[in-house]
């Protein structure tokens, strides 16, 4: 150590740690530009391929005409308005089953259970997210499509409601552990307090606990969506990809998503119908983008609340 | 030492593994209707001719010749002819689809049994697939809503159906399901429930499967796809050519598979298969000019 600082000048190993940070800052910096480019590459391919589209299908038909025919005999329809709408029922069905549910799993898991509890129900938990999407639709086929078919008395299972409760099991290990994690994250002393005033554990969880994770409960109910508007292959399977507008959670669906995986295999490229599925990825991701922007403001809005 | 020894290894070892004779393979890909027959087919070939290796893969006569048309199959399988659209874009890629028809397929409707259906003829099948009809009391059935299935856009019955029978779009509330196994399943369940399949996945040996009924098509009693002989005389109206589409004249192995389905032995399985086998020799260039021709004159 001493034969070695009588070598190097102090100005010297400053000057290294110096340049060493630099490049460190520098790795870091193109990492994040790195995933920047890659949003925005996504983004103008989307909408650049989407755009061709509006040169032959008006803007009006293609949001608000439910009427989805690219491969008519004689006219073409490009009228998405029932697959967003099957996407939203199926997503928002969802999320009412997944959302409670996954909060309440989170409460019992950092402010209930025992450690030994927590530490068996948590990586079960966490497993359920690494089913393949595929299994889960399998599932939905075969288990619970027969069995609401039987308990509602409908003539078959695939309704919008088997891809929703095939959706909330997928997106409840996201909603657990980010929910979980945000309700530990509540400092001791909130909790401390609030029993020195007298509440019980319920009062605090609902009044104290819960409010002051707020921003971390509706981050976890963003990824759940997430999670639910983006899933392909189990609704694909599950909801029997009618084109109907649905009336109830009992009819079929078919999603945005399940459009876009059944015919981009078969569609020339190049073609409007080609480019009609790049403008209903685009729409996707907009509305995704859009919520995720509302959600991150409300996050933002709960921070300054508590 | 022992890095030297791993290094012998690979110099000496490892090619001697390799097999000295290289393995043609030959992709073919398309049709759910012929996915299964194709696939017998392919596995008899593969026993008797060892340095050749056939994949077969579902996905939709549409699927089939989309990859065909982008150069990643050898063979298109389809339920379908080519549409004036996807010729127009095979010129442009320089790609030459060839038709060979390898087999015939009966297409049937499929019912729930306790609809105690026994007949229906093409206005009434077009009336309930574009959603005029949605009871099954209005074609003496019981007071039960119908369940309509359906294949995917990317299917070849799908658009044979359309153009043969419905001559207009389907109903909206037509479920597409993910392949010909899934209509079967659900059809069996749904007690108002009706598809329509490739008689060779409902039959067996000349038995239709349990748990489904095949419907008779036409006025009163109708015909019976069941019935080899009515097919055969056209009586029973739903019959269509199945293809393979390849690009260029067929050399080597691929032709030797396209003789494989003409002998004795590949028609005796598409016998089995419940589709019916092409008897005209294959003579190839004088198949492409007799049967092409119909095909590209529309």
């Amino acid at each position: 150590m001493l034969n070695n600082a009588s070598h190097s000048s102090p100005a010297t190993t400053n000057q290294r740690r110096h340049l060493q940070d630099r490049a460190f800052k520098l790795l870091v910096k193109a990492a994040a530009l790195l995933s920047v480019l890659v949003l925005a590459g996504i983004f103008f391919l989307l909408i650049w391929n989407g755009f061709y589209m509006f040169k032959e299908v008006s803007i009006w038909e293609f949001f608000f005409s439910s009427e989805w025919n690219p491969g008519a005999l004689k006219n073409p329809q490009y009228g998405i308005g029932g697959m967003v709408v099957g996407t939203m029922l199926v997503t928002i069905a969802a999320m009412v089953l997944a959302f409670p549910l996954g909060i309440a799993l989170a409460a019992y898991l950092s402010e209930v259970a025992s450690p030994l509890m927590r530490g068996f129900v948590r990586p079960l938990i966490e497993l359920l997210a690494g089913i393949p999407s595929v299994v889960v639709g399998f599932i939905g086929i075969v288990v619970v499509g027969p069995f609401l078919a039987q308990t509602f008395n409908l003539p078959n299972g695939f309704t919008a409601l088997n891809g929703a409760i095939l959706l909330a099991i997928m997106a409840l290990p996201s909603i657990v552990t980010v929910a979980e994690d945000a309700i530990r994250a509540v400092p001791r002393s909130y909790r401390e307090a609030s029993y020195a005033l007298g509440s019980n554990k319920w009062t605090t969880l609902i009044r104290v606990t819960l409010p002051a994770a707020g921003s971390g409960i509706i981050a976890a109910g963003v990824l759940g969506v997430g999670r639910a508007v983006g899933e392909t292959m189990t609704v694909l399977m599950a909801t029997g990809n009618a084109l109907e507008v649905p009336d109830s959670l009992f009819d079929s669906v078919r999603t945005m998503t399940a459009t876009m995986a059944i015919e981009m295999g078969e569609v020339p490229f190049g073609t409007t119908h080609y480019y009609s599925l790049f403008a209903i990825g685009a729409t996707l991701f907009i509305m995704s983008l859009l919520f995720n922007l509302t959600a991150e403001y409300l996050a933002a809005k709960f921070r300054r609340l508590s | 030492m022992v890095r030297l020894f791993i290094l012998f290894l690979f110099m000496f070892g490892l090619p001697a593994c390799r097999p000295v004779q290289t393995i043609e393979q030959v992709q073919i890909k398309g049709s759910d209707s012929e996915v299964a027959v194709v696939m017998a087919l392919a596995e008899s070939f593969m026993s008797h001719e060892h340095r050749v290796s056939v994949s077969v893969k579902g996905g939709g006569s549409g699927s089939g010749i989309a990859a065909l048309l982008n150069g990643k199959t050898d063979i298109a399988n389809s339920s379908r002819d080519m549409s004036a659209k996807e010729l127009e874009m095979a010129a442009v890629r320089n790609i030459r689809p060839i038709p060979v028809v390898f087999a015939e397929d009966v297409l049937v409707f499929i019912l729930h049994p306790s609809l105690q259906i026994r007949a229906l003829n093409l206005e009434q099948l077009a009336g309930i697939y574009r959603g005029d009809i949605r009871n099954w009391k209005e074609v003496g059935g019981p007071d039960r809503e119908i369940s309509l299935y359906g294949r995917q856009s990317n299917s070849g019955t799908y658009v044979y159906l359309r153009e043969k029978v419905l001559k207009s779009e389907y109903s909206s509330k037509v479920k597409g399901m993910n392949g010909t196994a899934q209509i079967v399943e659900a059809v069996k369940q749904d007690r108002g429930g009706i598809g329509y399949v490739s008689l060779g996945y409902v039959q067996h040996n000349g038995k239709p499967s349990a748990g489904i009924s095949v419907l008779r098509i036409g006025d009163g009693e109708g015909v019976s796809p069941l019935d080899a002989s009515a097919v055969a005389s056209g009586l029973y109206p739903l019959k269509r050519p199945l293809y393979h589409f390849l690009n260029g004249p067929a050399s080597g192995k691929l032709a030797a598979f396209l003789r494989f389905e003409r002998s004795e032995q590949g028609k005796a399985i598409i016998r089995e298969s419940g589709y019916i086998p092409i008897e005209l020799p294959l003579t190839y260039n004088a198949e492409v000019s007799s049967m092409a021709q119909p095909v590209y004159a529309k």
